[in-house]
């Protein structure tokens, strides 16, 4: 019970960090209808530009810890905002009018180039950060085993769920979301009655990249190490959350998130660690065939 | 908004383009470019004693955002804005630019004339080069120079002159025949003219150009410049194979590197307990993999679109997984090695050792490490002309318009009687079979295998080359291929930026062109008349 227990909490706070960059991919995908391969990559900026900022507070002789992570937090939303901005600028807005397979080719050719050139650039050696945010409760202790909550999961769950409840709060309620769901159903429509569909579909960039940043930034805070190569593991399983819960739905992000975050850990945890992921994928081939288009997104309409 | 930018460039053709327009873009989009680059190149983390240490380049990020800044300007000036087509529509007279890009390929062609023809003429002109510049960096950087653009011009005289080889020759016997002549019509006979003639040579060129290739780059560079090829067609037929799959049937596969995989282990663990010869294991690798994209086939027959790209990309990643860890089988990380090399008809390629004639003892050769590899190149020239001749006759066949039919609207085929099931294991079936061919050919050609060969990225590649030669197009996944894999072999002297530039040029022959290198195709099967349509028109797959 008590090691269940431990992998539960452990569970949703993977599920939390694949819930954050599932937005991004549902995000993009139901406003323009493609899969944003690079988003993992965006995902590895995001934790490179963490990386970078936080010790770049740090050497400016910032030692309160809260204040030198909400710096952090602001400067690298802030930059891989405009990364995801520049993405969606230069990768696909001149092929929006093409077919389907255009802006999916060019979206890996643009996670190869944000790959090679942030390994260009920082070298590909594993970058180790010490930890920042310390300490943890101890829930229950039977002697044997003790299951403990640290506080950077406790920071990473309760960021997760702010931010979560903040986007549907801008997605249901704000003019902006508003727009995004008349782009998302029809932009000819849209852009008829005086939606500005490009600056729409550039925000959405916007949001779901500064999301992967606050991901990478969870990811920086919860493992301590990062590489160029990370985007693409978590970029993977992130698309694989997103197309568990119904690709298309933000709260389907979220759910697929935890889901594949906790059938990870709790495979590795009672079965084997090397086929954790095959369980996982597994698990979203077996949904699939039962909700084929997702646990909570809406059924494709067939039309001739 | 493709429309909007080209009426605007061309109203503004008459009147001076708004260089202050463009100034002010450019100067954003350096702006843009410094907030990119400002953290990730201006400083970098440097892994150091007890954790990481900052090194401040902010020069490095300034200069590069510089750089994106005046690339933007003259592109926006000169192209968008159309001040280069302004500037030579008023300095020079009518047709300068054909002219130029005529003598330009008339420059290429003599120059690959005259390296082709006088052998260490290239090596000279770089002597010769390099003295000029004397003791410095330009000295290699010429080097490089003259040996990249030496092997472009030498294509180009060979290419060039395969396809007029090949017309004239075509001529000769059309004329010889007068009865075939006649049953052309004349209407159409006219229409045809000498370019467009001479364009149509371009694929028979390239065949007759593969079948002869290892006479042609006979020399020091032999071996280097067959292995590329051997690579190029591996990745031709795999993407021959992949064409079936994405192409023709429009069912969206993103793990197609689960069957070379599949491919690769079948012949390795065949060849190594078993004993069997290559021939033998051919086949069956083939059907392993088919019945690995019957299996993959049958759960995502309902899913469409991303849904199935997502739960292919699954599958490979699966299989990789599986072969990683499954160590009593597959060794794992550290892979197959001492897998059997080929043999010519059971003589080997081997200097000593071993029983049995040996290759260069039967014909009384030199030992020369150069034939294995010959053979290798011409089992793969034929493995993928099989691929490619299997597949246009597929396409002629039921379920190659089945299959054609269930790429353009899945309903409309249902509504008709096909049966969609069928068609899509079918074609996911061959896709596969064709893909284990080639991994079969790939592990005996390595004699190594291990996991990492088959990442998602080798995926991605294929998928890329069927994309970008334009989807359903033959011809277009070979100059894809060419292009993809011969470049990046091209940029080899520039290692760190390889993949960088191989990323870029992805994105880069997207942009240019949406519908790929080759977007015209004609219909597999008319009615009464040939009519080669547009891309444009041709809709994709929706499932």
């Amino acid at each position: 019970m008590e090691y269940f227990l431990q992998q539960l909490i452990n569970g949703i706070t993977l599920g939390s960090i694949y819930g954050l960059i599932a937005i991004g991919y549902t995000m993009v995908y139901g406003i323009i209808g493609m899969i944003n391969f690079a988003h993992g990559d965006i995902f590895m900026i995001g934790a490179f530009m963490a990386l970078i900022s936080f010790l770049l507070v740090v050497s400016l002789g910032v030692t309160s810890v809260p204040l030198a992570l909400m710096l952090v937090l602001f400067f690298s939303m802030l930059l891989t905002a405009a990364w995801g901005w520049t993405l969606e600028r230069v990768a696909y807005r001149p092929l929006r009018a093409s077919f389907r397979l255009a802006p999916l080719i060019t979206a890996i050719g643009m996670s190869i180039v944000l790959q090679n050139f942030v390994q260009l650039t920082q070298d590909a050696r594993v970058k180790p950060l010490p930890p920042v945010i310390t300490g943890g409760h101890i829930l229950t202790d039977t002697g044997t085993f003790s299951v403990s909550l640290s506080n950077i999961q406790i920071v990473i769950i309760l960021t997760t769920t702010l931010l979560m409840a903040a986007f549907s709060f801008i997605i249901a309620k704000t003019s902006l979301g508003r727009q995004q769901r008349a782009c998302e159903q029809d932009s000819t429509m849209a852009a008829l009655l005086g939606v500005n569909v490009d600056r729409v579909i550039s925000l959405t960039f916007v949001m779901g990249a500064s999301l992967a940043a606050v991901a990478g930034l969870m990811y920086l805070l919860y493992y301590g190490v990062i590489d160029f190569f990370i985007g693409f593991v978590a970029g993977i399983k992130a698309f694989t959350a997103a197309v568990l819960g119904g690709i298309g739905s933000l709260p389907g992000a979220m759910l697929g998130g935890l889901i594949i975050g906790l059938i990870e850990v709790f495979w590795a945890g009672y079965f084997s660690t090397e086929y954790k992921d095959v369980a996982a994928f597994s698990i979203l081939a077996i949904v699939l065939i039962f909700f084929p288009s997702g646990l909570l997104g809406k059924p494709e309409i067939e039309k001739v | 908004m493709a429309e909007g930018v080209v009426m605007a460039t061309g109203a503004r053709s008459i009147e001076a383009p708004d260089v202050g327009e463009a100034l002010k873009q450019a100067i954003i989009a350096s702006g843009i470019a410094l907030i990119l680059f400002i953290a990730i190149v201006g400083i970098k983390t440097e892994n150091a004693q007890g954790g990481l240490a900052l090194i401040y380049r902010f020069g490095a990020a300034f200069s590069l955002a510089a750089t994106v800044g005046v690339v933007r300007f003259l592109f926006d000036l000169f192209v968008w804005r159309g001040l280069g087509r302004e500037i030579m529509q008023r300095w020079l007279p009518a047709g300068t630019l054909g002219t130029v890009m005529t003598a330009l390929v008339i420059a290429a062609y003599l120059l690959g004339a005259y390296y082709f023809i006088v052998p260490g003429s290239r090596l000279a002109l770089a002597e010769t080069l390099s003295d000029i510049f004397g003791d410095n960096e330009w000295r290699s950087r010429s080097r490089i120079f003259v040996e990249l653009t030496g092997q472009l011009v030498i294509a180009v005289f060979i290419v060039l002159s395969a396809m007029g080889i090949i017309m004239a020759l075509r001529r000769l016997f059309s004329a010889a025949i007068p009865a075939s002549r006649e049953a052309v019509p004349p209407a159409a006979r006219a229409e045809k003219t000498t370019l467009a003639e001479f364009g149509q040579q371009f694929a028979p060129a390239l065949l007759v150009i593969a079948v002869i290739l290892p006479v042609l780059v006979a020399g020091p560079q032999q071996r280097y410049a067959l292995d590329t090829a051997i690579q190029i067609l591996t990745y031709i037929m795999l993407g021959w194979g992949l064409n079936i799959v994405v192409g023709l049937a429009g069912l969206l596969d993103l793990g197609y590197v689960a069957f070379y995989a599949v491919g690769a282990y079948s012949y390795a663990l065949l060849s190594t307990s078993f004993g069997w010869s290559f021939w033998i294991c051919l086949p069956l690798a083939g059907i392993l993999a088919a019945f690995w994209g019957i299996m993959l086939g049958f759960p995502v027959l309902r899913l469409r679109g991303d849904y199935l790209a997502i739960v292919t990309l699954a599958f490979g990643e699966m299989i990789r997984i599986l072969l990683l860890n499954w160590q009593s089988l597959t060794n794992g990380p550290n892979g197959i090695s001492q897998i059997p090399k080929p043999s010519f008809f059971g003589l080997s390629f081997d200097r000593f050792g071993g029983s049995g004639t040996k290759f260069h003892e039967f014909f009384g050769l030199q030992y020369d490490a150069v034939y294995r590899i010959i053979f290798l190149y011409y089992i793969i020239l034929a493995l993928a002309l099989m691929v490619n001749f299997a597949s246009q006759r597929l396409r002629r066949l039921p379920i190659g318009r089945a299959w054609e039919a269930l790429r353009e609207d899945e309903i409309a085929c249902r509504s008709l009687g096909i049966n969609t099931v069928t068609t899509k294991l079918t074609a996911f079936a061959i896709g596969a079979m064709f893909g284990g061919f080639a991994g079969s050919f790939f592990a005996m050609r390595q004699g190594f295998i291990s996991p990492e060969s088959f990442t998602f990225h080798e995926s991605a590649l294929i998928l890329a080359i069927v994309v970008l030669g334009g989807l359903g197009s033959q011809i277009g996944v070979v100059v894809a291929a060419v292009a993809l894999i011969g470049s990046s072999e091209f940029f080899r002297d520039l290692e760190d930026y390889r993949m960088l530039i191989f990323g870029a040029s992805m994105v880069v022959i997207m942009v240019w062109r949406p519908r790929g290198l080759v977007s015209g195709r004609a219909p597999t099967v008319v009615l009464k008349e040939h009519k080669v349509i547009s891309g444009g028109l041709v809709k994709e797959g929706a499932g």
